[in-house]
C-alpha cells in the first residue's frame, strides 16, 4: 500500500495536469458561462484518486506537502480557474481535519474511509451573515446535549456546497461562548441540509458555485475538530489558504501570459528577423510572474522545512505574528499581482485576447482572478498587518 | 509581585472582554473570555508602555497572552532582564 502511495505521488503534478489540459481546460468556457460546477474535472481527479493528496500517508492518502500541493492547484487552474480553487479549498479542509482531528477515531476512520477510500469532497462555510467577513467571529453556536450535537448557520458564500460530500463549518464553542472562541465541526453528507438562499452570477470564479446557504446539521460531539479554532486557524487554515490561492493565481496568470507568449511567437514567425514590439512587455510581464511564482513557493518550502524536521516546533513559529504577517504579506502581493499580469497579457495580445472566443481570450482569467483581492478582503488584511507592525520589531 | 493588578487594569482598558476582569481567575483563558487578536495588540502595547519593555517577537504568540498568568510571566522575565 504504501509503495502505491509513494508512486502514485511521484507524478500526482504531472498526472494533474493532464487532466487540466484534457478535461478541465476543454470544459472552462461552459463551466464559466453557465456558471456550473466543473464536474467532468472532479470526475477525473476522483478516479485518478488525486483527491486524497493531503491526506497523510498513514492514512493512506499521498501525503503531499505545501509545495506539491501547490504545484498540483496550479496545474489544475491553467485549465480551469474555478477547478483550481475547489481543489485548493478542499485540500485546505482536508489539512484541518488531517492535522488538528488525527488523534480522534472518529477523524481517522473518516480520513481513511471517505477521504481515501471514497475520494471524497469536502466544502467550508466559514462566513456567516452578520460578521461581515472577518472569519475570526462566529454568530452561530454548536449546541452540544449528552450525545446529541447540533448547529444553525445563515451562511453568506458556500462554494459548490451543493455538490460535496461534507460541510466544515466554523462556530462558537458554546452558546455562552465568546464570538472568537470558534471551533470547526464536520458534517458528513445526511447530517445536514443546505438551502441555497441568493445566486452566484458574477464576474468570475463561476464554477465555484457559491451562493448564501441556510446550513442545519445535527451529529454527535465527536465531529467536533478537537482544540480551537484559533489554533487550526493559524497553523493550518490560513497557510494552506494563502499558499494554495496564491499558487493557483500563479497559475491562472501562467496561462494568460502562455496565451500572450503564443500570441507574440506567432507574429514573429510570420516575420522573421524582426522582435515584435509587444515582445518587450512580454518579457518584463514574465518577471513578475517569477517574483509571484517564487513568493508562493519559498512560503511553501519553508512550511514544509519546518514541518517535517519538528511538528511541535512549527506550530509555535505558525502561531507567531511573524508568520501571520508573512502569510498576509503573500496573499496580498499574489492577489494583486495576479489581475495585473492578467492586464499586461491583455495588452500584448490586443483584439484577439478582449475577444471571447479566441485561442487567445484572457477574458475569463481576468474575471477570475479579481476575485483574489475580495476573497479575504485584502483591506481586512492590511488592517490586520497594520496592527500587528504596532508591536513586531523585525520583518 | 503586584504586577497582576496592573494588568488587569490593563485588561479592563483594552482587552474588550466579554466577562468582567475581577471575575476572572490569574489561569483564566483569555482568549475564550473573548479576547480577539487585535484587542490583544491593543494590550501588548499597554504593558509595554506600563511596564517600559518591549515584547521581542518571539513572544508575540497566543500563548504568551493568554492568561494573567501568563503575561506576568513575560512581563516578568523582561523586567528581571533589565534589571
Ligand atoms: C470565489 C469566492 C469563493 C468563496 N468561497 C467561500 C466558501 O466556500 N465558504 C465561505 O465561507 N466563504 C467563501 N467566500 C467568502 C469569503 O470567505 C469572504 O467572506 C468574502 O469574500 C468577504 O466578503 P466581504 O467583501 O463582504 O467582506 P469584508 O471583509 O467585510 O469586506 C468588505 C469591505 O470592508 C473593508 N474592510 C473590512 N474590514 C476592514 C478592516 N478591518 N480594515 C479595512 N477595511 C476593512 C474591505 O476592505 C472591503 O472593502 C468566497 C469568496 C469568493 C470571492
Amino acid at each position: 500500500m504504501n509503495r502505491h502511495a509513494s508512486s502514485d505521488r511521484a507524478d500526482l503534478v504531472a498526472r494533474t495536469a493532464t487532466i487540466a489540459t484534457e478535461v478541465a481546460a476543454r470544459h472552462a468556457n461552459d463551466v464559466d458561462r453557465d456558471a456550473r460546477f466543473p464536474s467532468e474535472s472532479f470526475a477525473a481527479l476522483r478516479e485518478a484518486r488525486l483527491l486524497s493528496a493531503a491526506v497523510p500517508r498513514g492514512f493512506g492518502g499521498q501525503g503531499a506537502g505545501m509545495l506539491e500541493l501547490g504545484n498540483q492547484c496550479a496545474a489544475l487552474a491553467q485549465g480551469c480557474s474555478s477547478s483550481g480553487m475547489v481543489l485548493a479549498m478542499h485540500h485546505i479542509q482536508v489539512a484541518c481535519i488531517a492535522r488538528h482531528g488525527s488523534d480522534s477515531p472518529y477523524f481517522q476512520k473518516y480520513l481513511r474511509e471517505n477521504l481515501v477510500e471514497r475520494q471524497e469532497l469536502i466544502a467550508s462555510i466559514t462566513s456567516e451573515n452578520g460578521t461581515f467577513g472577518d472569519t475570526r467571529s462566529s454568530i452561530c453556536a454548536v449546541e452540544v446535549d449528552g450525545d446529541a450535537m447540533k448547529l444553525d448557520k445563515d451562511a453568506t458564500t458556500v462554494s459548490y456546497g451543493a455538490h460535496a460530500d461534507a460541510q466544515l463549518v466554523t462556530c462558537r464553542r458554546a452558546a455562552d461562548a465568546a464570538n472568537s472562541d470558534q471551533v470547526l465541526v464536520l458534517f458528513p453528507k445526511g447530517s445536514y441540509t443546505l438551502e441555497q438562499t441568493g445566486t452566484w452570477d458574477t464576474l468570475g470564479m463561476r464554477g465555484t458555485c457559491s451562493p448564501g446557504a441556510r446550513f442545519s446539521g445535527h451529529g454527535k460531539p465527536e465531529q467536533v475538530v478537537p482544540g480551537s479554532f484559533a489554533d487550526s486557524s493559524a497553523e493550518t487554515m490560513v497557510p494552506y489558504s494563502h499558499i494554495l490561492w496564491s499558487a493557483l493565481w500563479t497559475g491562472i496568470a501562467t496561462d494568460a501570459l502562455g496565451r500572450a507568449a503564443a500570441c507574440v511567437r506567432g507574429a514573429a514567425r510570420r516575420k522573421p528577423g524582426s522582435v515584435p514590439p509587444n515582445a518587450a512587455d512580454l518579457a518584463r510581464a514574465y518577471v513578475d510572474l517569477q517574483t509571484m511564482r517564487n513568493n508562493w513557493q519559498a512560503c511553501a518550502m519553508e512550511f514544509d522545512a519546518m514541518t517535517a524536521t519538528d511538528d511541535a516546533a512549527a506550530r509555535e513559529t505558525l502561531g507567531s505574528m511573524n508568520w501571520a504577517l508573512k502569510m498576509n504579506q503573500l496573499k496580498m502581493a499574489c492577489s494583486e499581482a495576479a489581475p495585473r499580469l492578467c492586464h499586461q497579457a491583455l495588452q500584448i495580445i490586443g483584439i484577439l485576447g478582449y475577444k471571447n472566443d479566441t485561442p487567445f481570450s484572457v477574458g475569463r482569467h481576468y474575471r477570475d482572478v479579481l476575485s483574489a483581492a475580495l476573497m479575504v478582503s485584502n483591506g481586512r488584511i492590511a488592517g490586520k498587518s497594520a496592527s500587528m507592525l504596532l508591536v513586531v520589531k523585525e520583518v | 509581585m503586584g504586577n497582576e493588578s496592573k494588568i488587569r487594569a490593563i485588561l479592563k482598558e483594552h482587552g474588550r472582554l466579554a466577562k468582567d476582569v475581577d471575575t476572572l481567575d490569574d489561569n483564566a483563558d483569555l482568549y475564550q473570555a473573548g479576547m480577539t487578536s487585535h484587542a490583544s495588540v491593543n494590550v501588548m502595547l499597554a504593558l509595554e508602555g506600563e511596564f517600559d519593555v518591549e515584547f521581542p517577537d518571539e513572544m508575540l504568540k497566543r500563548s504568551s497572552f493568554e492568561s494573567i498568568a501568563a503575561i506576568a510571566s513575560v512581563v516578568d522575565s523582561l523586567t528581571a532582564a533589565s534589571a
